[in-house]
């Protein structure tokens, strides 16, 4: 193998892992202040790729229009989910919470189906993101660029969310300790539904960037995304969110590079994912940057 | 200011509170003394909205709180330093005392800081440090400070000797008559019967659910009954 080829494959592998990061934030968002694991989240990347195909073939917006538009509408459907999925169970055992979450993502799953139709739907990948470029010899298409630079710029305005403004406190308090954080007079209830819409978006972003790679929706495309972000989120250290973005980025890279040097191992991608999550239950469960999980009270 | 009128709570089906009745007038630091489980912590959680009482009234000024959301409780000027202090562990300690101003408007806040940083200058050396490396006594200090960066008119005090060294204990009880001789009426909930009734105006003594005896803090420290229950004289 030459080093140009394992230059390429790496670099492919920061591009399928920053995808991986950006889905991750929201399983480790929401995990972080509702300590339940979001199984709808993946679908959410599904929602949001629809979403971003009506937006632009129906309502022939430009891309720079609807892309945005779209974050914004798959945040707010986040909050609808937890609104009309998680928020009646609040004070129930966190079994039913997930219970709850399995059924949102069957329910989105087969509404898509029903409404839209199984057949895959080709997506309107606007031009410029499908480019090649020449980078010093190596042959690149620009959405591979792209999508970890938008990771990063998505990454840094979350964390200055969490980290600085007062919301962002008040998410980091709620994540220890809910009553107390209803004594300094916050809305918990808004909180999440912050954190909701935060984690949401950046899982629409992933969606789109998904759809983008892989040009074909359907009401499936989010499953096996979800649940590799989600292992991402629990080998980054769920509850963590930089945790996330490694773990998305370890995954990814793990991946692709797997795939590289050993290229009759290429059937086993997926399996290698999921070896990962149970070595890390196994040996690791706080991840790779995770505090020792505590329950809550 | 604040008026508890027959209040029960029930845990599932253990009858916690039978009939709480008290007063605490304004400028006033009033006291609820009593065992372990007697039920002081569950009045204040009452108070503050954290359990929902199956019959009674909490009125605080006009408003019944007894049905209203803890967030909207805090916003109508109460302060809380819940029991074992709550501090956030995961933030600093500026940011605890943020969070305590959340509801302030913005240019206050400075002010309000450097008065917290006067009553307690622990926390203006440590404001940087996260909240969870602090000593006990010192996360105390932040608890009381956290509940009145929001200016309350009212501050609920949860144990706040429990843990404590005896120097720490009455320096915490000399900072409660100092907030209270800067205006906030103060309802302090302590084992340390002692250390409460000799800064306590008036004071109620609980026992299993049901308040038992009342009077001013002078008259309790007095009373034969308190000496031998909660002093520990024969």
């Amino acid at each position: 193998m030459t080093a140009t080829i394992l230059t390429q494959q790496f670099i492919n592998g920061i591009s399928l892992g920053s995808l991986y990061a950006l889905v991750a934030i929201g399983y480790t968002m929401v995990y972080g202040i509702l300590r339940l694991i979001n199984f709808a989240h993946g679908d959410l990347l599904m929602v949001a790729a629809y979403a971003a195909i009506y937006a632009v073939t129906l309502l022939s917006l430009p891309w720079q229009i609807s892309f945005p538009l779209v974050m914004i509408l798959t945040g707010l459907f986040g909050i609808l989910v937890d609104r009309v999925a998680y928020k009646p169970l609040r004070d129930a055992p966190r079994i039913s919470l997930l219970i709850s979450a399995i059924g949102v993502s069957f329910l989105l799953e087969n509404l898509a189906i029903v409404l839209i139709g199984g057949v895959p739907k080709g997506f309107p990948r606007p031009d410029i993101f499908a480019r090649v470029i020449d980078l010093w010899g190596l042959r690149i298409q620009v959405l591979t660029v792209y999508t970890p630079i938008l990771t990063l710029v998505l990454l840094m305005g979350l964390l200055y969310i969490v980290h600085r403004t007062k919301v962002g406190k008040a998410m980091r308090a709620a994540s220890k300790d809910f009553e107390t954080t209803r004594l300094m007079g916050i809305n918990l209830d808004r909180i999440i539904a912050v954190t909701f819409f935060l984690g949401s978006s950046l899982a629409a972003a992933g969606g789109i960037m998904w759809a983008m790679k892989y040009p074909q929706v359907n009401p499936f495309m989010g499953v096996i995304p979800g649940l590799k972000a989600f292992i991402a989120a629990v080998l980054g250290g769920i509850g963590n969110i930089v945790g996330a973005v490694v773990g998305g980025f370890v995954l990814g890279l793990g991946e692709i590079l797997i795939v590289a040097l050993f290229p009759q191992m290429a059937q086993y991608r997926d399996a290698f994912a999921f070896a990962v999550l149970i070595l890390v239950l196994l040996f690791r469960p706080t991840g790779i940057m995770g505090e020792p999980i505590t329950d809550k009270t | 200011m604040l008026e508890v009128k027959d209040l029960h709570v029930y845990y599932g089906g253990i009858h916690a509170l039978k009939g709480i009745t008290l007063k605490v007038p304004q400028g006033r630091i009033v006291t609820l003394i009593g065992a372990n489980g007697a039920g002081k912590t569950t009045t204040l959680r009452a108070i503050s909205g954290l359990v929902r009482p199956k019959h009674g009234s909490i009125l605080f000024f006009d408003h019944e709180l007894t049905r209203m959301p803890t967030y909207k409780i805090i916003r109508l000027g109460i302060g809380v330093a819940p029991e074992g202090r709550r501090v956030f562990p995961n933030l600093t300690v500026l940011e605890n005392l943020e969070l305590g101003a959340y509801n302030r408007p913005p240019a206050e806040f400075r002010k309000d800081l450097e008065w917290i940083y006067s009553l307690f200058p622990r926390l203006r050396e440590r404001s940087k440090q996260m909240a969870g490396t602090l000593s006990g006594g010192e996360q105390q200090m932040l608890a009381l400070g956290r509940a009145l960066m929001s200016r309350p008119s009212l501050v609920l005090l949860d144990e706040p000797s429990l843990g404590l060294a005896p120097l720490v204990v009455e320096e915490v009880f000399q900072t409660i008559q100092s907030i209270n001789a800067q205006g906030a009426t103060i309802l302090l909930v302590e084992q340390n019967a002692m250390a409460a009734l000799h800064v306590a105006h008036y004071a109620y003594v609980l026992e299993t659910g049901r308040i038992t005896l009342e009077g001013t803090g002078k008259d309790l420290l007095a009373d034969e009954r308190v000496r031998k229950a909660y002093l520990g004289e024969d």
